[in-house]
């Protein structure tokens, strides 16, 4: 166990580097816009857009040859002057919500975005209702008759226990009867 | 009350499983295209070869047709070709190509060997066309009514099931509409 940590400790070294270098992207020079403050804006809306090839990657990230036409497209879009929203739009226009990773709060998706919440607050009254219930148990009070019953019991233990040498054994000894008493 | 209170969460998770159960059984690459119902976008694309009728939207108009996104490189586009061959020597739907990513000749030398079933063809080198019109993938096909109207989608090759059953009915019942 200790040998096997040591010897991944002695790897980290040589994962080091791979950690530390910048995460990489499909995006080639050749497709980049001059204009830096473009090329950002379209960065930033190439990482919302799903590739519809390689579908649980952005576009920003998909080496696959339609991502990198969705990318020209974008670019393209915003050369022409839309805004962020037009892009977005225009695309969506042609592939449908299934292209924005981020989906927008609508009927059909309201389960998607009020789910996580409501099995929560589903959780939540759910152990409130347990705890209340745990807590009416233990304080329900005793009968009359039970308290009567209580103190015959104890009673009847203490006279019971008394002859024992310890209090620690009476204790013990106490629990036995107690459990055994008729 | 207690009881039935207990029932909650497994009725809860049953709903979640049969709901994530249907979910397993759909193709998620089938995505259901934006575009049925509306006009095909328009475009002019140049020929593929100076033999082959070029393509624009305007084809789409006063016909049912349809319209088939494939390309040279595409290995399952093989798989419905004699499809589309049968199709068009039976003359039974004009059927339009549109040649999506394709290097230059590679397309006209494709359908040089194994056929041309098509009326026209667009050469969409770029792929912005298909970009327009949403295609995911080839082969992809449209059925265009005689407004030019999209009014499905099929994704995956056409075979003879696939026309028998879903899309020689369609185009049947469009006509029937049109005329």
């Amino acid at each position: 166990m200790t040998t096997r940590a040591i010897r991944a400790a002695g790897l980290l070294p040589w994962l080091l580097p791979a950690l530390l270098t910048p995460r990489l992207w499909a995006v080639t020079p050749e497709e980049l816009l001059s204009d830096p403050a473009l090329e950002h804006r379209a960065r930033e809306i190439s990482q919302e857009l799903r590739c519809v090839v390689c579908q649980n990657q952005t576009i920003d990230d998909s080496d696959a040859p339609l991502a990198r036409d969705l990318r020209l497209l974008v670019r393209e879009r915003l050369a022409a002057g839309d805004s962020d929203r037009e892009v977005i739009d225009y695309v969506v226009e042609r592939y449908g919500n299934f292209v924005l990773l981020k989906p927008p709060l609508q009927t059909n998706t309201l389960l998607l975005w009020v789910g996580p919440l409501a099995c929560l607050a589903i959780g939540i009254a759910g152990y409130g209702v347990y705890l209340r219930t745990r807590r009416r148990e233990e304080v329900a009070p005793l009968t009359l008759a039970e308290e009567a019953r209580l103190a015959e019991i104890l009673d009847l233990d203490r006279a019971r226990v008394q002859p024992a040498p310890a209090r620690e054994i009476s204790q013990q000894t106490g629990a036995d009867t107690r459990k055994t008493d008729p | 009350m207690n009881r039935l209170l207990a029932a909650v969460p497994v009725i809860g998770l049953l709903g979640l499983a049969a709901m994530l159960g249907v979910g397993l059984t759909q193709d998620p690459q089938k995505l259901p295209s934006t575009l049925i119902g509306q006009t095909v976008p328009p475009f002019d694309l140049p020929p593929i070869a100076p033999d082959i009728p070029a393509l624009a939207h305007t084809a789409f108009q006063g016909q049912v047709s349809l319209l088939n996104v494939f390309g040279s490189w595409c290995t399952s586009c093989l798989v419905e070709h004699p499809v589309l061959l049968s199709l068009a020597r039976r003359g039974a739907v004009p059927i339009y190509g549109l040649d999506w990513k394709d290097e230059p000749g590679a397309g006209a030398a494709w359908l040089a060997r194994h056929g041309n079933p098509y009326t026209a063809v667009g050469d969409d080198a770029s792929g912005r066309v298909a970009l327009d019109l949403g295609v995911t993938g080839a082969p992809e096909t449209y059925v265009i009514d005689a407004a030019g109207i999209i009014r499905h989608k099929q994704i995956g090759p056409i075979t003879d099931t696939v026309w028998r059953e879903t899309l020689e009915p369609l185009v049947t019942r469009l006509r029937a509409n049109s005329s």
